[in-house]
């Protein structure tokens, strides 16, 4: 009966969706399409506790909840499993589409209630689409008959608590920029691009933003630390499809800054504001397509990527082709000098878009050749770094100029004074670096820029008094906080990619194997038992200089779904990471043990955990306060 | 600075952009990207040593073998149609077995082994590769159509 309920709403709430994307044609549609937004946010609610709770009761009737749930399977993944899979996770995503119509209803009174009304129409064209693909091609609600006494189970992968939360990040992210991609459409059609909408717009892109970079994030600590590599990007197309949305949104809210603060950038920042979420469903598509080979390929239907992809062209086609009908047609902007705030964030935008092009590029490339041509080619690392390394290091450099200056103009020797600190700190970091033996040149830029990048986002606060510090605005804080963020993560990057030893040994007990200045001995390789698996286990005792602990990585083996996952032991620290993983035995009683020192490594997480907050902290500017205009 | 010049400026900027990530971009997919072949494909095209390629197949049974330090595997990878070696140092990933399906990125060594550096196999129970399942569907084919050539 519940999943029937889950069923209906969602039909339901599609009814209402179609209703209100046509309340947009008519003068009064504002009677219709405020109370159908917010009933869908209710419907779609009701829909996933309905999927929720065949998942957490194990309702094998339900057919998806057969195919991916189990009994055995620990409680808090009978949870998150609702998402772990292709149907449930569009529903997730038709759901925070319906939860963020919602929102914006209630919040976008600001531009009057013909402009609410247009954005929500655009709204329901959206979510109309994606429950349509619900609906008809990944219904979560199916049915099977006769039920099976047992599911057969979640793959063991996905069973960990980083991956339980990495989709609803990245998804409130991803779908967050949907309703900006909706109030530049209708900005678009009633000619609104003024200011004003540039701050209403704003909070929107601040916080998709702040959870896509946390969805990263977590997604990216997740890679780390369960695929047992080491490594914490692979330049996968999965790990692809939220970069580019997160790029795009990165250059549209600092592009939202200058329009709101200064009426410009507007033809620019519309554009923005559509290719940020085509690039989300562009990233829906990769991801449950299928179609692109990658680490993270789990097995789904190809035909589906089909209809995601008919749903891609109407609406980025449609988007686009309104921009280039309208475009001509929004007013000037207010000019600006080049050396300004202004200035700086168009260097900002420009080297964004030139490093969303290179990723674009290289993620879609294999797809485009194997339609042309049919050859099937594979695009990794090699490519994106070496592509992509003559963009990023400028694109900090600049970082750190930017919030120094004065908005409409600066001059350079004014410039340069506030960033005399910053170019002191960066030459002492390169000394310190030599000084604990860095050698690689990368590594030193790397080191140099973020501690010239650091010193600059501390000296935002110039010329505030300390007295005075609660009337700081969030912007401030914010905007300090996810440059400092982008300082820490580089300085991970750089030190860890210059400094990692790695050593792979095949031991029997009492067999040792050193890396940096880590020494470990295999003590004992036994087995281990979990809630739904069974396990090697070997115990290592590390010494090192400072300390010894023991380190335990495993080797499980799953029942429903047979599944073997590589369980890494980590211990994890400031100054470094000792990375420990168990390989098969040989047969006869040796094992393979590899053993990574990674130093500095956890910076890279924390620091796009900082990134991920300050967003957060920039749009809880209160909206009356006025822009800091110095 | 007039509106009108303005916007000359920065678009004539944006175009910019766009052709240094052009110059940056083309050059490396050139350099970097790796063509998949299939040990049929390898056969019959022939790779030169040392280029970067994808390798993709079955892992073929009764091939796998390690090496006395323990460390080092040596296989072959197959399409049913043909198979070649391969050499693998290091940790395998967790369903890489033999007769499942694995891809592996690296290079043939001058005696026609193929050195991998890195090696996927399936995330899940059901997964095979694309490449893979259309290499061996390909040879299937070919192997039907060619009836007097007895299959490995």
């Amino acid at each position: 009966m519940i999943p029937e309920i889950g069923h209906a709403a969602l039909w339901l709430a599609a009814g209402l969706a179609l209703a209100q994307a046509l309340a947009g044609f008519r003068a009064d549609g504002g009677r219709i399409a405020v109370p159908a937004a917010l009933l869908q946010g209710v419907l779609c609610a009701v829909a996933f506790a309905a999927l929720t709770w065949a998942f957490v009761k194990s309702d094998f009737s339900v057919a998806l909840v057969a195919g991916n749930s189990h009994t055995a399977k620990p409680e808090l993944y009978k949870w998150t499993g609702v998402w772990a899979n292709h149907e449930g996770s569009m529903l997730l995503w038709a759901a925070v589409l319906a939860v963020f119509g919602a929102l914006a209803a209630i919040r976008a009174k600001g531009l009057g209630e013909r402009f609410r009304t247009v954005m929500l129409s655009a709204q329901g064209f959206i979510a109309l689409g994606f429950y349509a693909y619900l609906l008809i091609a990944s219904n979560p609600f199916a049915r099977i008959v006769p039920a099976p006494i047992e599911g057969s189970g979640m793959n063991p992968l996905l069973q960990d608590p980083g991956l339980a939360f990495h989709p609803p990040l990245l998804y409130i992210g991803y779908v967050g920029l949907s309703v900006t991609f909706s109030f530049a459409v209708a900005a678009l059609l009633l000619n609104r691009v003024t200011p004003e909408w540039a701050r209403a717009v704003k909070p929107w892109v601040l916080g998709a933003w702040s959870f896509l970079t946390a969805g990263i994030t977590l997604g990216s600590f997740w890679a780390y630390y369960e695929l047992g590599w080491g490594g914490w990007w692979f330049w996968d197309p999965v790990e692809n499809a939220s970069l580019m949305p997160w790029l795009a949104a990165t250059a549209l809210f600092h592009s939202v800054g200058v329009l709101a603060a200064r009426g410009a950038l507007k033809n620019w920042t519309l554009l923005l504001a559509v290719v940020a979420f085509s690039l989300s469903m562009v990233g829906t598509f990769i991801v449950r397509s299928g179609l692109l080979t990658s680490v993270h390929a789990f097995a789904v239907d190809p035909e589906r990527g089909i209809f995601l992809l008919v749903l891609l062209a109407i609406y980025v086609g449609g988007a686009l082709t309104l921009y280039a009908l309208r475009a001509g047609t929004v007013t000037a902007g207010t000019p600006f000098r080049p050396v300004s705030r202004e200035g700086g964030l168009v260097v900002n935008n420009l080297i964004l878009s030139a490093v969303l092009g290179v990723v674009f590029l290289g993620t879609l490339y294999p797809l485009f050749l194997e339609a042309a041509t049919g050859e099937q080619v594979s695009v990794g690392p090699p490519y994106f770094q070496t592509a992509l390394l003559p963009l990023l290091l400028p694109l900090v450099a600049v970082m750190a100029a930017g919030p120094l200056m004065r908005w409409r103009a600066m001059d350079w020797a004014g410039l340069g004074r506030r960033l005399v600190p910053a170019l002191v700190l960066g030459i002492a970091a390169i000394g310190i670096a030599l000084a604990l033996g860095m050698r690689s040149p990368l590594a030193l830029a790397g080191v140099a820029l973020s501690a010239w990048l650091a010193a600059a986002s501390v000296m935002i606060f110039r010329g505030r008094k300390l007295k005075r510090v609660r009337r700081i605005p969030a912007s401030v804080w914010g905007t300090a906080l996810a440059h400092l963020g982008i300082a820490v993560t580089t300085l991970g990057i750089a030190v860890s990619g210059a400094g990692t030893i790695e050593t792979l040994a095949n031991l029997a007990p009492g067999g040792r194997l050193s890396a940096g200045p880590y020494t470990a001995q295999v003590d004992d390789i036994m087995p281990a038992a979990g809630p739904n698996y069974t396990a090697i286990r070997a115990m290592l005792s590390v010494t090192g200089p400072d300390a010894t602990i023991v380190l335990a990585p495993e080797r499980r083996t799953f029942v429903n779904p047979g599944n073997e996952t590589t369980e890494t032991d980590i211990w994890p620290r400031l100054t470094g990471n000792l990375y420990a993983v168990l390989g098969p035995g040989d047969g006869s009683g040796r094992w393979q043990v590899r053993l990574v020192w990674q130093p500095m490594i956890a910076l890279i997480w924390i620091g796009g955990m900082m990134a991920a907050f300050g967003g957060l902290i920039s749009m809880m500017q209160g909206r009356r306060r006025r822009e800091d205009m110095e | 600075m007039k509106p009108k010049h303005q916007r000359l400026a920065l678009a004539g900027a944006a175009v910019a952009a766009l052709g240094i990530a052009a110059a940056l971009a083309l050059p490396a997919l050139q350099d970097q990207a790796a063509y998949f072949y299939a040990p049929a494909d390898v056969v019959a095209k022939g790779v030169a040593p040392g280029q970067a390629i994808r390798l993709g197949g079955l892992v073929e049974k009764g091939s796998l073998t390690r090496s006395a330090d323990g460390l080092t595997i040596h296989f072959r990878v197959t399409d049913r149609l043909e198979s070649v070696p391969v050499d693998y140092t290091g940790i395998v990933p967790d369903l890489f077995r033999e007769g499942q399906g694995m891809i592996a990125d690296g290079r043939f060594d001058a005696d026609g082994t193929f050195k991998a550096e890195t090696l996927l196999a399936k995330h899940d129970e059901k997964y095979m590769p694309p490449e893979v399942a259309k290499a061996v569907e390909k040879a299937e084919a070919a192997a039907k159509a060619r009836p007097e050539k007895p299959t490995p």
